[in-house]
């Protein structure tokens, strides 16, 4: 059966960066320092992007309302 | 609120206008008959309910998720949602065929992947075994032998007789916004309340604007509470013990899978779908026997900083005699002899005879509403 490869990259950081990011991982759940970086770049991207916004329109607002009213979720 | 998982509320939903057109078509495509289970999923991918899903998995999603727990973009994902097609079914990439449920046209596919798959590694990477004891595992190994991907619209919904609570994530966005919520917590649930899940959701509520009390709506385990039973026990509930303003209740139509805590992820992601900023994980959440660690469905989030929801986690918890009240291990200095636990099998043991559970246990508003049911277990007769 196919099977995708991994899809992983290198990233350059600092040595002295890498040294202490490898030092504050032990004891932790962290297996390495990629894994550390992943999490952290993971947390920061979905920061970034969770900003607000509707994911519908205004149409679509009072044709909802209307039907929440008459199912009584709306006074 | 939160934007919905991968930033895009899905709707695959056909117009109504363009119904009869597509209608006219479906005849000379090829049909596959789904179960109760994957038109839940159908449908739920077409109300936006697993956004960012548009369809069922392409492969390379689907061995991401096994592997990664994320789609291959890298978004979490815990739950592999498949289509399992007869062996005998002839299909190929680039077919357009239609989803049939109980002799109606459910939804149409456009078919972007076909591709087998390896049942022992799905087992073992979402339920973490391979005894057939396992619900999900039993499922797997009655599946067909290649799955379909591809997105799908729907064109016809199901049936249901709870309409009135199957609310779409975009109307419990508009809902809320309208309660003027701006935090709220997603409680899922299997059973009628007893005094334990009031405590744990009026505690979350303490943080929040509102509660939004989701039952999973489906097929069942004999002995469990009859859908309509859990509703109209909770109904009586908040009619009772909550403020009007502070809890909403709509149901989810949904398979368990009890993979759980890859089932506690994806519950979550529903709930961030349906606007909840917070999500309420307890002991064994969507577990079932002891397959899994008590608390590994609580565990299973420090992997994904990148959720978008905050899970809310609660220990075990029972009434204290000494205390007054409902109390955990983290609350009650007092020793067993003073605890009640909140145990589901003797409070349904007391429902089946008739008697309502002391009001340590369940409100007797709800028990009362409870024992009005002549059958209210799946499989009493």
């Amino acid at each position: 059966m196919p099977k995708k490869d991994k899809k992983f990259t290198t990233v350059s950081i600092p040595t002295p960066l890498f040294k202490k990011v490898q030092e504050r991982i032990k004891g932790t759940g962290f297996t390495s320092v990629s894994s550390y970086v992943t999490y952290v770049l993971r947390e920061i991207v979905a920061e970034e992007e969770e900003e607000e916004g509707e994911p519908f329109s205004k149409e679509d607002e009072e044709r909802v309302k209307e039907r929440l009213r008459a199912l009584g979720y709306l006074g | 609120m939160p934007k919905p998982h991968g930033g895009k509320l899905v709707n695959r939903e056909i117009p109504e206008r363009e119904k009869e057109r597509l209608l006219e078509q479906v005849g000379e495509l090829s049909t596959i008959n789904i179960n109760e289970g994957l038109a839940k999923d159908v449908e739920n991918i077409a109300r936006g309910v697993f956004s960012p899903l548009e369809g069922f998995l392409l492969e390379e999603d689907y061995h991401s998720v096994l592997d990664e727990k994320r789609l291959a973009n890298d978004l979490p994902w815990t739950l592999p949602i498949v289509l399992d097609i007869p062996n005998n079914f002839e299909v190929r990439a680039g077919d357009t065929i239609t989803l049939s449920y109980e002799k109606g046209t459910l939804a149409l596919m456009r078919v972007e992947d076909v591709y087998k798959y390896d049942k022992r590694e799905f087992a073992q990477k979402v339920y973490g075994t391979l005894d057939a004891k396992h619900p999900g595992v039993a499922k797997v190994n009655s599946m067909g032998e290649r799955l379909l991907g591809g997105k799908i619209d729907l064109i016809t919904e199901m049936k249901t007789p709870f309409s009135k609570y199957n609310l779409k994530p975009v109307e419990t966005r508009i809902l809320f916004k309208e309660k003027g919520w701006r935090t709220i917590v997603g409680f899922q649930t299997r059973n009628a309340p007893h005094l334990g899940h009031e405590y744990v959701q009026k505690t979350a509520l303490t943080f929040v604007d509102g509660v939004f009390i989701n039952p999973v709506i489906g097929k069942k385990k004999t002995g469990d509470f009859r859908d309509e039973v859990i509703l109209e026990a909770y109904n009586a509930l908040i009619k009772h013990y909550y403020l009007k303003d502070r809890a909403v209740i709509s149901i989810l139509p949904f398979e368990m899978r009890y993979a759980g805590p890859r089932e506690a992820i994806f519950h979550a992601i529903v709930r961030k779908n349906f606007g909840c900023t917070h999500f309420i994980v307890g002991r064994d959440h969507a577990g079932v026997g002891d397959f899994y660690p008590p608390y590994a469905a609580q565990d299973i989030f420090d992997e994904f900083p990148d959720l978008g929801i905050i899970p809310l986690f609660f220990k075990a918890f029972y009434y204290c005699k000494k205390c007054g009240g409902v109390v955990n291990e983290k609350t009650c200095p007092h020793g067993e002899e003073q605890h009640i636990k909140f145990s589901g099998t003797k409070i349904r043991e007391m429902l089946i005879k008739g008697q309502r559970p002391p009001e340590e246990m369940m409100r007797p508003e709800v028990a009362d509403i409870i024992l009005r049911f002549r059958n209210p277990f799946v499989g009493e007769t």
